[in-house]
């Protein structure tokens, strides 16, 4: 009897270990598969919500804190009224630094939500703020690419701003092109560490792609 | 296996996933709002919800017994509770408080216009003051440009809401600046001493400033210099008016700077060309050395040095007002050396540090001649031509030191406290024909105390509280003043705020050489404003009234029985969006002020202060020809002059008055970049052309009389228009960047 419990116990731990994890992948599996159509149908916020609820869950991930910051710095940068964005910006920052130090150092996908964040605050008086903003902004898509350079973010990153600078000041959709097809080459090699490690930004720079023809 | 394993398993799955209980509700904020976007969740668990747009929330959780339920939003502070859980449907609505945040919260703004890079919508950032037609980059000229001030071009300062020149005090990283200006010419406005691009930030108050800043009757420009430079560079300059040749060294921890610029300014070829009305015997010449430092010296700490050298000369030429055959000389020297360390951190928590100490030296050797048509100098030893032959060495030395602890409360309300100490040296030495050498001077270790608190209530009102205590060792007099200001925002269409504060200030130096036996001159000012802030526009009205008392009158002694008023109501407008490209901001300001000072036989309207001022500003940029097109205009009606005249008895009477012609004033320059968007460009281009007053009008700033009041001459600036024209190159740094950020 005593043995045919100890064996119970160790069945459960062992279920409840495996469906903790399994419980964990799938949560964010789900929620990851939800990063495209959250961005056109309006419901950002509730996947970074999600997110932040798995990450403080789990307490040991930091994917979790990654995409929960990554959905806030979205909503900031899709904002049309910039009063809330340096607040959400400032949130998006908070939810990093948590990823950054479950992860254990500042890796490039961090840089490149970094450099998001970064752009969100220039948004807001882009005159006042270039000098300081837009420059933070540069400087960790390069360090982003210095960290991993197959890393396809930091490059459709590149594209995306070259396409919104004016023609004369060294932008446009013609200057653009270049980043973005070099990002799609990228994008096909692209191999993600896990299935939960970062993987988005392909259908980006499809469509800026599409908008540069 | 056996019944019981059978049995826990079984439990064990139906704690899993059947007893599921379903939380709903609706998340409002206390004013009864629905919050969409609040983020619901069952503590160290998946399940939650966010709430949609009309705040509801719903979600099912197979979780039982003692949870917690958390509530998070942006600006609004985080909500909690202990629930129990049990099967079924579970109704929770709940209520948010809103956070007290920076962004959201009204903004003490009474009386003061801030014009910086910071996180707050700006009014005039440094590049605005650059690109001011009529400033010709000089920082207080483009502050000219709004509702407060005169339009004074024969004295320099900044006269504002009926105050003197004087009365308006400018502080560099929070010390206060004595000589920001070029020593004064007679009738000819100096310009700063300082170059804007030295400046991030830009704070002035026309009125009800902090309890930070005294000695200051009317207004206070505050000025913050810049941090660390981006990146290493060099720069050189060619201009009408000089060269200049800089360098900046950023060190490769990006954790410290360190930089030198010279400049070297003379006058002889632009006034070979542009004919200038006085007769200039010794061009005049500037040579300005100026030199830096930063020091990160913690993610939040900074150290700045500032150190600057001026050296510069002049001589002109008038005719004498009281006889045709004679001429007026006038000559100056002047040395002046400026220091400034300041250092500022963050002490643990919510605890901020900054303590400014300032150094200045100014030395002016002037010498004013009679001379015959031959420029040769005359001697005449009676009245009034004995007084206009003198040489007087004047030198100035003042040492700050001002600490300034600042601590934050809950929320964004926050208490600072302080002092500053000041050493004050004036000297001077005074010969005429008979009069060798007379020493005068004085020395006055000047204290203050103050303290202030921000205290926010709500999200929508706050209020500023501040006291502020000062003694004079010289004057042997101490004041204690209060200072209070109040905002309250309505709804999201704009703020009102109201300012009240009381303001001493010494007597001048002039005054002060000779006696101390003075009390401070007072002004109280009242001050109501409104203001409507976005990214795109600034609207702003303001209304005051400024009393004076103890001003100084030097009739029939001197003393402190002067008095006076100023009171008026200001607009501004400011607008970056409605026309593409464009940028532009009006100003206009009305004024009644009358004052009984110096020797004003009755309370007047004082020749400083024209009743209606306006200006406009206009900045287009074009992108293709990579250039800017700025215009500026200013409209003043005319200012009232007076000849004052002593009858036998020694009483002050006017003997003639009138008002000057109506000041226009409209100035152009363009600002062409050929390197604009060439990215890989390390070196960068900037030509400036500008021109003051193109339409050529007459500008008459006052009168001047003759002893016997038959002659009467009209002061007019130097020359009918100021034309300039530079090209600025600098290698490493792009400033590609400011310009494209300025019309993004």
């Amino acid at each position: 009897m005593k043995k045919t419990i100890l064996t119970f116990f160790a069945i459960v731990a062992t279920v409840a270990a495996f469906s903790q994890s399994e419980r964990y992948s799938s949560a964010m599996k789900q929620n990851i598969s939800m990063l495209d159509s959250a961005l056109s149908n309006g419901k950002i916020i509730d996947l970074s919500n999600n997110f932040e609820r798995i990450a403080n869950a789990e307490k040991t991930q930091w994917l979790p804190y990654y995409y929960a910051s990554y959905c806030t710095i979205m909503d900031a940068l899709m904002r049309e009224d910039k009063k809330q964005v340096d607040v959400i910006a400032d949130k998006a920052d908070s939810l990093l630094t948590k990823a950054q130090e479950l992860a254990g150092s500042e890796n490039s996908e961090i840089c490149v939500i970094k450099s998001m964040i970064a752009t969100a605050h220039m948004t807001v008086n882009p005159p006042a703020r270039y000098m300081k903003y837009g420059k933070a902004s540069d400087n960790y898509i390069e360090k982003a690419k210095q960290l991993d350079s197959t890393n396809p973010r930091p490059v459709y990153l590149q594209g995306q701003n070259t396409f919104y600078t004016p023609k004369v000041f060294g932008g446009g959709k013609e200057k653009a092109k270049p980043y973005l097809q070099k990002a799609m080459a990228m994008y096909a090699k692209f191999v993600p560490a896990t299935d939960l490690s970062p993987n988005w930004g392909k259908s980006g720079t499809q469509w800026f792609l599409s908008q540069c023809e | 296996m056996n019944k019981t394993s059978i049995t826990l398993t079984f439990l064990l799955l139906s704690a899993f996933s059947f007893a599921q209980t379903t939380l709903s509700g609706i998340i409002k904020d206390y004013k009864g709002k629905p919050i969409p976007g609040a983020s619901i969740t069952l503590r160290d668990t998946y399940d939650g919800a966010t709430s949609d747009s009309s705040g509801h929330y719903n979600f099912s959780t197979p979780e039982k017994g003692e949870k917690i339920l958390t509530v998070t939003c942006v600006g609004y502070k985080p909500w909690e509770q202990n629930i129990t859980l049990h099967a079924g449907q579970m109704p929770i609505n709940i209520m948010l408080k809103e956070n007290l945040d920076e962004l959201k919260a009204v903004i003490v703004t009474a009386g003061s216009f801030e014009a910086s890079d910071s996180k707050r919508t700006t009014v005039l950032n440094p590049l605005d003051i650059v690109t001011t037609a009529s400033a010709n980059a000089d920082v207080t000229a483009a502050i000219r440009t709004l509702p407060g001030t005169q339009q004074v071009g024969e004295k320099e300062g900044l006269f504002v809401r009926g105050g003197s020149g004087e009365e308006a005090k400018i502080f560099i990283d929070g010390t206060l600046v004595n000589n920001f200006f070029f020593s004064s010419v007679p009738d000819i406005a100096q310009r700063g001493r300082f170059n804007p691009f030295l400046f991030k930030g830009t704070v002035f108050t026309s009125g009800g400033y902090s309890a930070l800043y005294g000695q200051a009757l009317s207004a206070a420009l505050i000025l913050e210099t810049v941090d660390l430079p981006e990146r290493t560079s060099a720069n050189v300059g060619l201009s009408t008016v000089g060269l200049n040749a800089g360098y900046q060294k950023l060190a490769k921890n990006n954790k410290a700077s360190w930089g030198i610029n010279y400049n070297y300014t003379n006058l002889l070829p632009y006034f070979a060309i542009v004919p200038q009305k006085p007769d200039y015997f010794r061009m005049p010449l500037y040579h300005n050395a100026e030199t830096n430092f930063r020091i990160k010296t913690s993610r939040t700490g900074m150290l700045k040095f500032y150190g600057y050298f001026n050296y510069n000369q002049l001589g002109l030429r008038n005719p004498d007002i009281d006889s045709a055959k004679l001429k007026n000389a006038f000559g100056l020297y002047n040395n002046n050396e400026y220091a400034n360390l300041s250092y500022k951190e963050v002490l643990g928590r919510n605890w901020k540090l900054n303590i400014g100490t300032s150094y200045s030296h100014n030395l002016d050797n002037i010498n004013t001649d009679l001379q015959n048509q031959d420029n040769e100098n005359q001697h005449i030893p009676y009245y009034p031509y004995l007084q206009k032959a003198f040489k007087v060495d004047s030198r100035s030395q003042l040492a700050t030191v001002k600490t300034v602890l600042e601590k934050h409360l809950s929320g964004i309300s926050a208490v600072r406290f302080g002092g500053e100490y000041l050493w004050n040296k004036e000297n001077t030495d005074y010969s005429n024909d008979t009069l060798l050498h007379a020493l005068s001077g004085y020395v006055d270790n000047f204290t203050a105390l103050f303290a202030e608190t921000d205290i926010y209530i709500t999200n929508d009102l706050a209020a500023k509280l501040g006291t502020r205590y000062e003694y004079s060792s010289y004057l042997k007099k101490s004041d204690i003043v209060p200072r209070v200001s109040i905002a309250y925002k309505l709804g999201n269409k704009g703020q009102v705020s109201f300012a009240y504060g009381m303001f001493y200030q010494k007597p001048e130096r002039n005054y002060l050489l000779f006696s101390n036996k003075y009390l401070y001159q007072k002004a109280t000012h009242y001050i109501l404003n409104y203001q409507k802030l976005t990214t795109e526009h600034t609207f702003r009205v303001e209304a005051y009234y400024k009393k004076y008392n103890d001003l100084l009158k030097t009739v029939p002694d001197t003393n402190n029985l002067g008095y006076g008023y100023a009171q008026g109501i200001e607009v501004f407008w400011r607008d970056k969006k409605s026309l593409k490209n464009f940028d532009y901001w009006i100003s206009y300001s009305y004024l009644d002020t009358k004052r009984d000072y110096l020797n004003y036989p009755k309370s007047m309207q004082p020749n400083f202060a024209a009743t209606h001022t306006a200006s406009a500003v206009v900045k287009k940029f074009v992108l293709n020809w990579k250039t800017q097109f700025n215009a500026s205009y200013t409209f003043a009606t005319g200012r009232p002059y007076y000849n004052l005249m002593a009858d036998g008895a020694g009483k002050y009477y006017i003997a003639d008055q009138g008002k000057t012609v109506t000041y226009n004033n409209l100035s152009f320059s363009v600002n062409y970049l050929p390197r604009l968007g060439k990215k890989d460009s390390k070196t960068f281009i900037v030509w400036v052309l500008s021109a003051t007053n193109v339409l050529g009008n007459k500008l008459v700033y006052n009168y001047n009389y003759s002893a016997d009041g038959m002659n009467k001459v009209a002061v007019t600036p130097p020359a009918g228009r100021f034309y300039f024209l530079g090209c600025f190159i600098s290698f490493g740094i792009d400033r590609t960047e400011d310009v494209i950020n300025n019309n993004l």
